[in-house]
């Protein structure tokens, strides 16, 4: 599949901001929110900056931006309009949630103490943080064709990584902002070895998970034997091509594969566990370099989530399997 | 809505196609894409039409394969449109509802006017039915020439889809494939009709006609001299005599 730039950047960026609003709101539940007005305003202002960021790109490859909202009216079949409805849903609980951090809440022992009411808006806004990066594992998930997207470990991998980059960034903040917690710098380092694991299981099922669709099956010529495109049916692109063509070279693939995984797990668990080694400025500084590297890292990680994904119309113009 | 119709269409139109006659002349796709030109998806994006690299959305594509290596293999001409699954998941995914399949005929449409062209429709089509026209930021797809079956204003043997009724060879048929009697169903039972792609659970309408089994090769092999020992005398004498 075509890895375009605006659904990479709008995947990586809503799920880190998904990610830090979901944790954020964790905090708030486990009443472990730190009582820090630059905390919280910095925070706050990135998990909605990226979430926000990440929905708009999203609409820069359509045809028609101007009528975006018409996605909002197919939830009941399709995922794509779930996920726009859970967005923007989304951002009432998220909007309450801010308010009462903000403005409305009573530092004690460093921690901000939340009105009931408030907590519960955090509550909610965590569900619908989840339920929207479901929803976007989903659009993929659910697209047949694509075997390498339509199977069990890509809601879980989308799901992990929010989170993962989401616990990054809260991690970064917090130290950068004098604010540390040493439980949420052990789940940071948790979550990173999870996620990693994730996307190792991952690269495993889909390089060794045989087509279900073959070209003998796309053409139902396979009893005469094996199938050859003899002639394609156009001589130059078509949208066909350009947009379910693409294709990686094996070699490439396996470089980038090592580089998304040192950048996006490796290194940032290394430098997580020395963020909880050292002392001020160092662990600031490792933990904010683990964050820009992981988001980098998983840059990469969804361009080779595109790139490698094999669509069954190829079949019709040359592929073997897909 | 995108959702499907509740159980089956009533009619279920749609295309058999015999790839034993299809001769690949690219006929049915022209005239494809003259009709609908100006038909219910007009217009089709021509991009740099008189250019190098010319290119545009047709809904109807003619592939062509070799199959099999020995004296059984051969080419088959491989049309390919939209097949109005009775699973479309092309409608499912579609997110603002442009995408439908119509309970009374069973064929699969797009409301140009609603579509943001998020192209996601196309990524769930196993079978590259759909094509983004870059000109209109709208996705296309073949009609089943709802602008010809229906229309009053032709003869009624000319209210066919233009790819049947301009196929030299009579390779396309048109009919309603639900009706267990129509000439298209009873074609189907005959010829062994088949679904392309069955495993992706889409349940396309159109069926393919198999190529018709060949008979044995026109000039058999000489069958191997027996090795008598006459015959083998006789080598011997050959290899002897050829030093």
């Amino acid at each position: 599949m075509h890895p375009a730039y605006s659904v990479i950047a709008f995947t990586v960026a809503s799920g880190a901001g998904y990610g830090l609003l979901g944790c954020l709101a964790a905090l708030a539940l486990l009443g472990r929110l730190p009582a820090a007005p630059g905390f919280a305003w910095t925070a706050l202002g990135l998990a909605f900056v990226l979430a926000t960021a990440g929905l708009l790109s999203s609409t820069l490859h359509l045809g028609h931006p101007e009528r975006a909202w018409r996605a909002f009216s197919q939830w009941r079949s399709s995922w794509l309009s779930r996920e726009g409805v859970a967005a923007l849903a989304g951002y009432v609980p998220a909007g309450l949630f801010a308010l009462g951090w903000l403005f409305l809440s009573e530092p004690e022992g460093g921690f901000a103490v939340l009105h009931p009411a408030f907590i519960g808006a955090a509550a909610v806004a965590l569900a619908l943080c989840l339920v929207t990066v479901f929803c976007t594992a989903m659009i993929y998930a659910s697209l047949k064709p694509i075997q390498r997207w339509h199977n069990g470990w890509v809601a879980p991998a989308y799901l992990m990584f929010a989170a993962m980059s989401g616990v990054l960034w809260l991690t970064a903040l917090m130290i950068g902002f004098g604010v540390g917690q040493r439980a949420v710098l052990w789940l940071a380092a948790a979550l990173i070895a999870l996620a990693g694991a994730v996307k190792l299981g991952y690269w495993r099922f889909i390089d060794r998970t045989a087509s279900a669709s073959t070209a003998a099956s796309a053409t139902g010529l396979g009893h005469l034997g094996a199938v050859r495109l003899l002639d394609p049916p156009h001589t130059e692109e078509n949208y066909l091509l350009r947009e379910m063509g693409y294709r990686l070279a094996r070699k490439h693939a396996a470089k980038l594969r090592r580089l998304a995984f040192l950048m996006g797990f490796a290194l940032p668990l290394v430098l997580t566990l020395v963020a909880a080694a050292v002392v001020q400025p160092w662990a600031a500084i490792a933990a904010g370099a683990a964050a820009f590297l992981a988001t980098a890292g998983l840059v990469i990680e969804r361009w080779l989530f595109f790139a490698e994904a094999k669509h069954a119309v190829t079949l019709y113009y040359g592929a073997d399997r897909a | 809505m995108t959702s499907l119709p509740r159980a089956t269409t009533e009619r279920r139109l749609g295309l058999v196609i015999d790839l034993d006659t299809c001769v690949g002349c690219h006929a049915c796709a022209v005239n494809c894409r003259e009709w609908n030109a100006g038909g219910f998806a007009a217009p089709l994006t021509d991009l740099d039409p008189y250019g190098a690299a010319p290119e545009g959305v047709w809904f109807n594509r003619v592939h062509s394969f070799e199959a099999g290596d020995d004296e059984t293999g051969r080419t088959v001409y491989f049309p390919k449109s939209c097949l109005h699954c009775a699973e479309p998941a092309c409608v499912t995914v579609c997110p603002t509802g442009a995408s439908y399949k119509r309970a009374s005929d069973g064929i699969v449409l797009v409301d140009e006017q609603k579509c943001i062209g998020c192209k996601l429709c196309s990524w769930a089509c196993p079978y590259g039915a759909r094509e983004y026209d870059y000109d209109s930021g709208v996705m296309k797809k073949c009609t089943l020439c709802i602008d010809r079956i229906y229309n009053e204003n032709l003869e009624e043997s000319d209210r066919v889809p233009a790819c049947v009724a301009t196929c030299p060879t009579s390779a396309r048929h048109f009919g309603d494939l639900g009706d267990p009697h129509s000439a298209v169903s009873r074609l189907v039972a005959d010829r062994k009709g088949y679904d392309l792609m069955p495993e992706q659970g889409y349940r396309p309408t159109n069926k393919y006609l198999p190529p018709r089994r060949r008979g044995p090769p026109a000039v058999a092999p000489a069958p191997a001299a027996p090795a008598t020992i006459e015959g083998k005398l006789l080598q011997w004498a050959d290899r002897l005599l050829s030093r």
